[in-house]
């Protein structure tokens, strides 16, 4: 049985659900059909993939030099 | 990796609650310093999330120790409905959402959020590649303030569940519950928070190859 083809506007729509894990198999089926054609697609998927990668590794936010030594004294500090 | 992902994925969840609810009780019946032990591992969530919303170290770690403080006094009401670190993290948006107000920042953010709607389909850019990122890249300085400025231009609806859901990890349903709007709104918000800060970082961290143009590499990898 062949893949119902989807369109790029389409793919865009679910493309974050899809980096979620939270589309049907059958969806799955049709998007990833669609990616290996579109170059466009896979681009805007590899970059939304990178996005989610960068923003998710911890070393994002530092916390400021001597943060938790002032947030220790704070809480040491509680009548 | 930030440290309470570490505890998260070194303790299984229900060990992890079993243990929290001991150090709560603990805390209640008096033994303060315990309480510290009880936030350490969420001290960098606590901070991410706040300065994700007032955008400045010192009124990030500001909010941060009230969120903290506040935690402490509403400790013995903690009925343990949520995680203990959703309810620190709902404790934290609300005291940077408050921070805002009273410095009447979010006139500013309001008409930004004006002009970005949840309805309508966003067309993403044309950046032709966009290869994978080796996660040395976040040990640079220069690549960790382009991506906390290019955050920190999201309009505020898209920025906050981008850092719960992204940063944070907590769960759709979490996110529902530290931001109070529903399900489908949190999905929506975070696929267009992804999207626009796909097209913002592009060009900056891959160089772009848009049609009719020449690739122009300027990653230093």
């Amino acid at each position: 049985m062949s893949t119902i083809e989807i369109s790029c506007v389409e793919v865009w729509r679910e493309i974050s659900n899809y980096i979620d894990g939270d589309i049907s198999p059958e969806l799955r089926e049709r998007m990833e059909a669609h990616l290996a054609n579109c170059a466009h697609c896979s681009a805007v998927m590899g970059g939304t993939r990178n996005v989610v990668g960068l923003v998710a590794d911890g070393r994002l936010f530092q916390m400021p030099e001597g943060f938790n030594k002032r947030l220790y004294s704070k809480i040491r500090g509680l009548p | 990796m930030a440290r309470y992902l570490l505890v998260k994925m070194s303790t299984p969840q229900s060990q992890l609650q079993t243990n929290e609810a001991r150090l709560i009780r603990r805390v209640c019946d008096g033994e303060r310093d315990v309480f510290y032990e009880l936030v350490r591992p969420y001290e960098r969530m606590v901070y991410a999330t706040a300065i994700s919303i007032v955008k400045n170290p010192a009124d990030a770690e500001e909010v941060a120790q009230e969120a903290v403080l506040k935690a402490f006094s509403h400790l013995p009401g903690f009925r343990g409905e949520a995680k203990f670190s959703t309810w620190l993290v709902q404790i934290t948006y609300n005291e940077a959402r408050l921070k805002l107000r009273k410095a009447h920042l979010h006139l500013y953010e309001s008409i930004d959020e004006q002009q970005q709607n949840d309805h309508g389909d966003y067309i993403p850019k044309d950046f032709a590649d966009w290869r994978p990122i080796p996660s040395e890249a976040l040990e640079s300085d220069e690549m960790r303030r382009m991506v906390q400025n290019a955050i920190n231009l999201l309009a505020s609806i898209y920025r906050e569940v981008l850092i719960l859901r992204d940063v944070q990890l907590l769960t759709v349903k979490e996110t529902v519950m530290v931001l109070g709007i529903s399900e489908a709104a949190v999905k929506t918000r975070l696929h267009r928070a992804r999207l626009l800060l796909r097209d913002s970082l592009a060009p900056g961290l891959d160089g772009c190859w848009i049609r009719g143009q020449a690739y122009r590499k300027v990653r230093p990898w």
